[in-house]
């Protein structure tokens, strides 16, 4: 008896429908949109920075219109959401073993939390906030 | 004694004939269960007193062969392992996703042996030495370092539940790539290099795009994702040796 099995296509753009879980890791992927689009951001900002005093003027201005308030915030919730995801992440890619057992992974999630509190303040400090 | 409950189950199970066939029907099914069985029971229930022609592996009906892996309602699942009390309505049977239907819920494996044997899981000791000079002793500490991915049954669920072995066939896959991180890991063995030939590809583990379901489903806790991801740092770890350190050899 020959075989004949049958094969059935993953289907190539509509597979993450197919569970929650999926769509989650889509999200994740398309956060990278929006970080992408906030470095290019910055590049202008720079380029604008170097084309003189007014240039940059309007380009501050620029970024206290509405729609780019908008756009900002959707890269900060993508940017968070991503991070986090990131930073969750970092337990099954970097186990840390003491004799024969393993630090517990909320610890090392926790730690890069704990590491980007840190790095934002100072951020927030060099910027003048405080 | 109390009386076990019943209750009526209807399963709406994947068909696939070869020998007559040439796309797959769902068949329906009603069958009355006992409210503690799993799916597999509910199976061989209709296998027993229904329709003997449905085809469908299994063997040791405690979740440790891992042999009888489907997708219930859309989900890789050990149907020894699945509760009936945990569904609702019509229970969908289908083969596990991404292998080929040999026939009804029986899927070909050939392609994941294959790349089992490709990542040569089993230890390649560093130094070959006779029998008479004694074991290779190995501490707990040691142990533990890859016990964990010591325990994949070979059920293939996580195959099933990876999009990126669905969507690109070459990929070696999560559980070949834990079973290569797994003897990496082991002190008794030297074969790393090896097998690195295999893991550090776009097939290996560079198709991986973390998705995490492989760890979600797999029935053995394993965490295949944990130990792919383990394995693209010691990989760059290598690259970056090999090309930006003078000198370096991976």
């Amino acid at each position: 008896m020959s075989r004949r099995p049958l094969v059935r296509e993953c289907p190539p753009t509509t597979w993450y429908f197919r569970q929650p879980r999926y769509l989650r890791y889509m999200s994740r992927e398309i956060t990278s949109i929006f970080i992408g689009a906030y470095c290019v951001l910055l590049v202008v900002g720079l380029q604008r920075l170097a084309a003189g005093p007014a240039a940059w003027e309007g380009f501050l201005t620029a970024l206290k219109s509405p729609a780019s308030i908008v756009f900002q915030f959707l890269c900060l919730v993508a940017a968070v959401y991503h991070a986090a995801t990131w930073f969750n992440a970092t337990q099954k890619a970097m186990p840390i073993q003491i004799g024969e057992d393993f630090v517990p992974g909320n610890l090392i999630s926790g730690a890069h939390y704990a590491a980007w509190a840190v790095l934002s303040l100072v951020v927030l400090f060099l910027a003048g906030v405080f | 004694m109390t009386p076990l409950k019943e209750r009526l189950v209807q399963l709406e199970v994947l068909r696939y004939n070869p020998d007559t066939d040439t796309e797959a029907h769902f068949q329906r099914y009603e069958v009355m269960c006992q409210e503690e069985w799993v799916v597999l029971d509910a199976l061989n229930k209709i296998k027993a007193d229904i329709d003997p022609t449905l085809n469908y592996r299994w063997s040791c009906h405690m979740a440790v062969c891992g042999s009888c892996g489907m997708m219930i309602n859309g989900e890789p699942k050990l149907s020894c392992h699945a509760f009936l009390r945990s569904y609702e309505g019509v229970i969908r049977v289908e083969p596990l996703a991404h292998f080929p239907v040999e026939r009804d819920l029986v899927t070909a494996p050939d392609d994941f042996m294959e790349k089992l044997k490709r990542i040569k899981p089993y230890i390649i000791p560093k130094e070959k030495k006779p029998i008479s000079e004694g074991e290779y002793k190995q501490t707990p500490a040691q142990l533990m370092k890859f016990r964990q991915y010591s325990m994949c049954i070979n059920c293939m669920l996580c195959y099933a539940a990876c999009p990126q072995y669905g969507l690109t066939p070459d990929f070696i896959g999560p559980a070949a790539l834990t079973l290569a991180h797994r003897y990496n890991l082991d002190s008794r063995d030297g074969g790393r290099k090896e097998r690195q030939e295999v893991v550090a590809t776009h097939e290996g583990v560079w198709e991986c795009t973390f998705v995490g379901a492989c760890s979600e489903v797999c029935p053995a806790h394993v965490d295949p994702a944990s130990a792919l991801q383990q394995m693209k740092i010691t990989s760059s770890i290598d690259w970056i040796v090999e090309h930006l350190v003078p000198g370096g050899k991976s």
